[in-house]
């Protein structure tokens, strides 16, 4: 785990080995800004991707998900260790 | 949502230990309602600093398994069963903060007297009840909330309201009772309506902290797979569908009225017991008593009379003294036809040995009150036995030549002493003067045991001595 | 000595408060009611709970969850109350959950009556709910073995963590005697397992799922060695007049009562007769009828029932000697006489 220290931007960090592609989370980000990867993860789906900027951390995404560890939603100015 | 971090909530074990296969992801389908629900429930939990008091129960239905995910105490129950089992923990831990979490058929079929019941206790606990109109775990039959019209493996055609009824309205059941104190509905579709169910959670497990009382959680949830739907789609039937057949809102909210109270623990305290239990503690049997002539000895006694005479109380009378004096005593209230027709009999048996059969089937003592008595158990007196009548109620002496008959106008005596209810005791007094079985001060010491009203107990004492005089006047000692 | 005339059914409550016992959950019925209003009357002035169940069904489930909870508890009911009560009861012992059911027994099958009958024994000993338990079951033949057994029953049920059963009938339950009540149980065993409202829960489960076979296989054998452990250390039975005898009379409850009179009377006439009366029916003491069937002629099994121990005591005999069976049912009770005539049949066949 690498310590972040007060982040610029907020980001979304999707586990893909947790992710079951239900598309929820995809369907809720006002942002546009996840995907449906084309490959498929361990369990056989096809997990959930972040392009990797314009995450406003809104957490629509984080609470549309079944998956208690699937997703983890860094807010603008986060102080402290990366959890996922 | 004001953290700065949105992640795995503490309240979930880190590892799923008791998890077979993947350890690191739930059981759950794509898409289920229970999974966002647990995140809501344990993200509460880890916000309110209360995991360690936390006790989840998992009833059946797909969230049998919450306990691979709540790092609580945890209790898996019988399906439908888990008010009552709540109930249990919560009455032995009133400190705890006890979830009940419920499926539609679990909370509303198999389990729906359960659930009412629980809530019109006003049990302090917090149920959340996931309603996704169809059993899931089992494969997509029906629920009690599934929507006519729609299709599941046991309606294959759709459910009709002639066949099954219409969908249980859980809400607006419990909100008519009384004690509830915060009954809403939510439901897991869009991030508004999410937010609205994580503000509830939070609610109905404040409430509970607070030691407010019973909190009412209706989730409405997607089943993609029970369904056969995506999870897209299934949240769309959800706004569609579901959301007009079960209104969403607050149905019942009298909280804000309560004051908070502490959440005491039970203290377990063996303090006083032989008073609160109304345990005798000082030495009450006596050792003195001389036995009486041989033919009186052992007796088995069958006393029996109108009802209202107090034979009942006359053979506990004869017990209670009976062990103070000393003997093995059993007293044993008629059983089977003989009850019946307002004929009241008990067999009383004082021994010096342990007592086999508690029921006298050959009595050594027939104590008769009333004529059908007399006639009834006349016959089944031991040869050499006794037997003591009341002459004022029984104008026919008995017919037995080989067995010692006393007659006593015992009704006549207690109308005398100005309570004809007290014949009993006359006859009692009679049956220790004649046989010599313990004598009075004995049955005296007994009497504030078996006499209720205290005052009562001189009289009682009058009546206990009128018997015994009557025996020596007219009868003298066997 | 300080004695108290006292029904069986309040010897009961008594000797459960005084075993610890500070939880009931119940539903009403006849002949246990008493029970439960000797309960309702007395735990609150302990500082216990009397809780009047929904349902049988539920009130079960409420022992279920005060059980987990680690406290001594206890219910009581009769026959058809019991039949309702077997889910609880297989997820109770599935769950390894310490609890102390009462069974005041009445006449069956269906509503039945409410006079005393035996006809409990299949569905307490054998096991009326499903899957592979046992059930601790004892039973007394008198007030001070109400208020014994039941205080034996909390130490039983939460020594080897399974639920323990009294079995009486209504005539124990209704008769008086004296009781002299031992001084309360002070230190209650520790359980760690239990549910406590404490840090340590994260680690605690009660639980009866397990889905995967060999696990659950590994359960089920685990509870066999808990209850060969008992079957071991656990037997009891009462004996009287056995020494010498060459019929031997087997009785539980209030018949074994009547049988100790027809132990006299055949004694008197002369016949070599004593009596087996098993106080556990499971364990049941089937190794001493093993003894008995090397040394004596014939047994002789008398139920309220349809022949129902009778089974357990034939199956110790092993066909070695003949085993006579004469019942009553529906309520009926039989006079020493009557049973004492049909021994003396036996004996002259």
């Amino acid at each position: 785990m690498s310590k972040a220290v007060g982040l610029e931007k907020a980001k979304v960090v999707i586990r893909e080995d947790e992710c079951k592609g239900c598309n929820l989370c995809i369907e809720a980000c006002p942002e546009d800004v996840l995907f449906e990867q084309k490959y498929l993860n361990r369990m056989g789906y096809h997990p959930a991707g972040y392009v990797g900027e314009g995450c406003s951390g809104c957490g629509y995404c984080f609470y549309q998900c079944p998956e208690p560890g699937a997703i983890t939603v860094y807010k603008k100015g986060y102080v402290g260790e990366e959890v996922a | 949502m004001a953290e700065k971090v949105l992640t795995k909530a503490a309240s979930f074990y880190d590892v799923y230990e008791r998890k077979s296969g993947a350890q690191d992801v739930t059981h759950y389908c794509p898409g289920c309602g229970h999974g966002v629900l647990h995140k809501l429930i344990a993200e509460a939990i880890d916000d309110f600093g209360i995991r360690d008091q936390t006790i989840f129960i998992s009833p059946v239905g797909c969230s049998v398994f919450a306990y691979y995910y709540f790092r609580v105490g945890n209790i898996q129950v019988a399906h439908g069963r888990a008010p009552a089992v709540a109930t249990g923990i919560k009455r032995t831990h009133p400190e705890s903060i006890v979830i009940s979490y419920q499926g539609d058929g679990d909370l509303a079929a198999i389990g729906g007297n359960n659930i009412l019941q629980a809530a019109n206790r006003g049990e302090k606990i917090t149920v959340f009840f996931i309603n996704n109109a169809i059993y899931g775990m089992t494969g997509g039959q029906m629920a009690p909330t599934t929507l006519i019209g729609q299709r599941t493996t046991t309606t294959p055609r759709g459910r009709t309201a002639a066949n099954e009824g219409f969908p249980l309205k859980m809400c607006e059941l419990i909100s008519t009772l009384e004690s509830p104190i915060y009954v809403e509905r939510v439901a897991l579709t869009d991030p508004k309506n999410t937010s609205k169910v994580r503000r509830a959670v939070r609610k109905a497990l404040r409430n509970q902290i607070e030691n407010k009382g019973f909190s009412f959680v209706e989730v409405l949830s997607a089943c993609p797979s029970g369904w056969k739907m995506t999870s897209v789609q299934a949240k769309q039937w959800m706004v569609d569908n579901l959301l007009p057949q079960f209104p969403l809102g607050v149905f019942k909210d009298v909280s804000k009225e309560l004051e908070p109270s502490e959440r005491s623990k039970v203290v377990f305290s063996t303090e006083n017991m032989n008073e609160l239990l109304n345990i005798p503690s000082e030495e009450n049997i006596r050792t003195d008593v001389p036995k009486p002539l041989t033919k009186f000895q052992n007796p088995r006694i069958i006393l029996a009379g109108f009802g209202g005479q107090g034979i009942l109380m006359l053979g506990l009378g004869l017990a209670q003294a009976g062990m103070q004096a000393g003997y093995h005593v059993s007293w044993i209230p008629s059983y089977g036809p003989e009850m019946r027709g307002g004929t009241a009999n008990c067999h009383v048996i004082l021994s010096e040995e342990r007592i086999g059969s508690p029921t006298v089937s050959k009595p050594t003592v027939l104590v008769a009150m009333n004529l059908p008595s007399l006639e009834k158990f006349e016959s089944q007196v031991e040869p050499g036995g006794l037997i003591i009548y009341d002459s004022s109620l029984i104008n026919q002496s008995p017919k037995r030549k080989d067995v010692k008959v006393l007659g006593i106008p015992a009704t006549e005596m207690a109308d005398n002493l100005g309570n004809t209810r007290i014949a009993n005791m006359i006859v009692l007094g009679a049956y220790i003067a004649i046989t010599g079985i313990m004598p009075k001060d004995v049955v005296v010491d007994a009497l504030p045991i078996f006499i209720k009203h205290k005052k009562l107990i001189p009289l009682n004492v009058q009546a206990i001595e009128k018997g015994m005089a009557f025996v020596d006047k007219n009868n003298g000692h066997a | 000595m300080a004695k108290q005339l006292i029904k069986g059914n309040e010897a009961i409550v008594k000797g459960a408060i005084l075993a610890g016992c500070r939880f009931y959950f119940g539903y009403p019925i006849t002949p246990a009611s008493e029970i439960a209003e000797a309960a309702a009357y007395y735990m609150p002035l302990v500082g216990g709970t009397f809780l009047q169940g929904e349902s049988e069904v539920a009130s079960i489930q409420m022992l279920y969850g005060a059980a987990s909870g680690g406290v001594r508890c206890m219910t009581a009911s009769s026959s058809p109350g019991i039949s309702l009560k077997q889910e609880g009861i297989s997820y109770s012992a599935g769950s390894e959950l310490p609890l102390v059911l009462i069974d005041i027994m009445r006449g069956g099958p269906g509503l039945g009556n409410i006079a005393p009958e035996q006809g409990d024994y299949n569905q307490m000993v054998k096991g009326g709910g499903h899957g592979n338990y046992k059930l601790i079951v004892l039973a007394p033949n008198c007030a001070q073995e109400m208020c014994d057994l039941t205080m034996l029953a909390f130490e039983l049920a939460d020594k080897y963590r399974n639920p323990a059963v009294i079995l009486a009938d209504g005539f124990i339950g209704q008769m008086m005697e004296p009781v002299e009540f031992p001084a309360p149980v002070t230190e209650l065993p520790e359980k760690p397992w239990a549910i406590h409202a404490d840090k340590n829960d994260e680690t605690r489960l009660i639980c009866s799922i397990e889905l995967e076979p060999e696990v659950l296989e590994a359960h089920n054998r685990h509870l066999q060695e808990k209850y060969a452990e008992a079957e071991k250390n656990e037997v009891r039975f009462e004996e009287y007049r056995i020494d010498g005898a060459d019929f031997v009379l087997v009785g539980y409850g209030v018949v074994s009562r009547v049988l100790q009179t027809t132990v006299d009377l055949l004694r008197d006439q002369g016949h070599r007769v004593g009596l087996l009366r098993p106080i556990t029916l499971w364990p049941f003491p089937g190794k001493r009828i093993v003894e008995l069937s090397d040394s004596v002629d014939s047994f002789m099994v008398v139920e309220l029932s349809n022949g129902q121990m009778v089974d357990d005591v034939r199956l110790a005999v092993n066909g070695k000697k003949p085993v006579h069976f004469y019942n009553r049912m529906g309520g009926m009770v039989p006079s020493p006489e009557e049973i004492a005539d049909q021994a003396v049949k036996f004996l002259e066949d």
